[in-house]
């Protein structure tokens, strides 16, 4: 590997874990001393690799400067270390009995401490997404502002914030009591479908960031499923959902970046080896009785793996979603529950049901009925796709309704002329 | 916004009136179809819970009959609870619901508030 990429992408893989396993030596109070120990860390590497060649080792460097970076400061620094030598046990001579541990188990160890740390109740929950992206996946402030398509500013005030917080409140980043288990797990879980979404959904041009943003979430998730106390069902079921949902990663986007619609893709594109994945992680998530609302949409997502329209596909979809609004409402649920009941008990009924969700201000609502109306009154369907595309803001949004509408306005000229000639 | 209860009745003594093999058949779709229906309108505030058909009605001076099917041929057999602007609306969406095409009824109450003395 070149060396230009080498240490941007060891900064990605091990910054986050040097910094985590410091943080969990530490205590959360000291996570700037952390965050500077690993920096110069990183700056030294820069620094002397160009000079002195790539070491045989780069990970093993990195974390042996980091020990010694870390028993500096703990030598010069007398107050810090007598602070923290109670936490750690270290009597006396602290510097010298620190004892770094990067070994795999302890970096799971730290990252879950601090995945639990970070979904403390007292985080609001954009800072929890924005911590996890920098503290536990390495993300640097311009990423995370850009997958949230915000500006820097915002996002560096909400991850001081957010670090303050976990100071003042003294939060202790520990490996989580059976209790804060059950207390915190489905806000980590919470945390992880809101970091997938935000690389699935997101309407942030840049394809490799959100790809990764999926990808960090599953390496979170799949944390949680290698701990015993943290291997829930529900944890496996949203696992599924991830694994399902990315294995059209590669047909969801084409060249030019512009968005594949699912009827149109190429399933030849779909990652068999993710659904396979999906469906051992849901049948571990089946276990069980529990049926929480990521067993419900990895179903329905592990259905959406079948491209072929059958009666059977949507009538199951439709009971999903049936379940799933009953468990928690939410108006996308809403709305393609909507159009399954169109797939699998008609068009007219579909219609019925759709006027009555009454999401005036949702240009998917408009276009769902745009749909609906496709075929059974084209006028009222187009009516519906132009109020859609006053209502949608994203450049991709707006190019699937004009195709729509353009699709109706030929549809509607083909028609046979009626009258005189 | 309110809240109201719907109770869902039917006959479920009578032979006669009991749902043939091809009403039952489908009769969880339909339920399910007609509750997907509110929920998806936000509407659904607790989807309640059936009743077996078994029970017990519990008077005073320690008398258990076996019931409730000794005086009345109807029982309940399940209820949700929705919320909706008026009670005319809650009856309105009560139209869509499949215990009436098996012969029952759905009764429609108004939930008392806890700050309302009206």
């Amino acid at each position: 590997m070149q060396q230009t990429e080498l240490i941007p992408n060891l900064f990605r893989t091990e910054y986050r874990k040097i910094v985590t396993v410091l943080c969990y030596l530490f205590g959360i109070e000291h996570i700037e001393i952390a965050e500077d120990i690993v920096s110069d860390t990183f700056l030294l590497a820069a620094e002397l690799w160009i000079v002195k060649g790539t070491p045989a080792n780069p990970t093993a460097w990195l974390y042996k400067v980091a020990k010694n970076k870390t028993k500096d400061y703990l030598k010069h620094n007398a107050i810090f270390a007598q602070k923290i030598s109670k936490e750690l046990k270290y009597t006396t001579r602290v510097a010298e009995s620190i004892e770094l541990d990067f070994t795999n188990q302890n970096i799971a160890d730290s990252q879950l401490a601090m995945m639990f740390a970070i979904c403390h109740p007292c985080i609001p929950e954009e800072a929890q997404i924005s911590l996890s992206l920098n503290l536990l996946c390495g993300f640097g402030v311009e990423e995370i502002a850009d997958a949230f398509l915000t500006n820097k500013d915002v996002i560096y005030k909400r991850l001081k914030r957010g670090k303050e917080k976990l100071r003042t409140e003294k939060i202790k980043i520990q490996q989580p009591t059976l209790l804060e288990i059950n207390e915190r797990l489905p806000t980590v879980l919470t945390t992880l479908y809101l970091l997938f979404n935000e690389g699935y959904y997101s309407s942030s041009q840049n394809t490799t960031l959100r790809k990764d943003l999926c990808l960090e979430a599953m390496r979170l998730n799949y944390l949680l499923l290698e701990n015993d106390n943290t291997n829930s069902n529900s944890a496996n079921a949203l696992l599924a959902l991830m694994c399902f949902h990315s294995s059209r990663f590669e047909a969801r986007t084409n060249q030019n970046g512009e968005t594949v619609l699912y009827k149109d893709q190429d399933t030849d594109l779909w990652n068999r080896e993710l659904i396979d994945k999906g469906e051992h992680f849901l049948n571990r998530a089946s276990q069980g009785n529990q049926l929480s609302k990521y067993h419900l949409e990895a179903a329905i997502a592990y259905w959406h793996t079948h491209k072929e329209d059958t009666k059977d596909k949507w009538e199951n979809i439709l009971q999903l979603y049936n379940k799933l609004l009953q468990i928690e409402y939410s108006p996308i649920a809403a709305l393609n529950r909507t159009f399954a009941l169109a797939k699998a008990n008609g068009k007219t009924v579909a219609i019925i049901e759709a006027e009555k969700l009454n999401l005036t201000d949702n240009h998917l609502y408009y276009s769902l009925l745009g749909n609906l109306y496709t075929d059974i009154d084209n006028t009222k369907a187009l009516q519906n796709f132009r109020i859609a595309l006053t209502l949608a803001n994203s450049h991709t949004d707006k190019t699937i309704i004009t195709v729509n509408i353009d699709g109706l306005i030929k549809k509607e000229k083909q028609k046979p002329t009626l009258g005189f000639v | 916004m309110k809240e109201f209860l719907l109770v869902f009745r039917r006959d479920f003594v009578t032979n006669e009136a009991q749902p043939s093999p091809e009403q039952m058949q489908g009769m969880m779709k339909h339920w399910q179809d007609w509750m997907g229906g509110i929920a998806a309108q936000n509407k659904l505030v607790s989807s309640g819970n059936r009743l077996s058909s078994e029970g017990r009605v519990v008077k005073p001076n320690n008398v258990i009959t076996k019931g409730p099917y000794v005086e009345i041929a109807e029982a309940i057999g399940g209820y949700i609870i929705v919320s909706a602007d008026s009670i005319d609306e809650a009856a309105e969406m009560s139209k869509g619901c499949p215990i009436l095409h098996i012969g029952g009824n759905v009764e429609i109450r108004t939930v008392v508030a806890m700050d309302d003395n009206s």
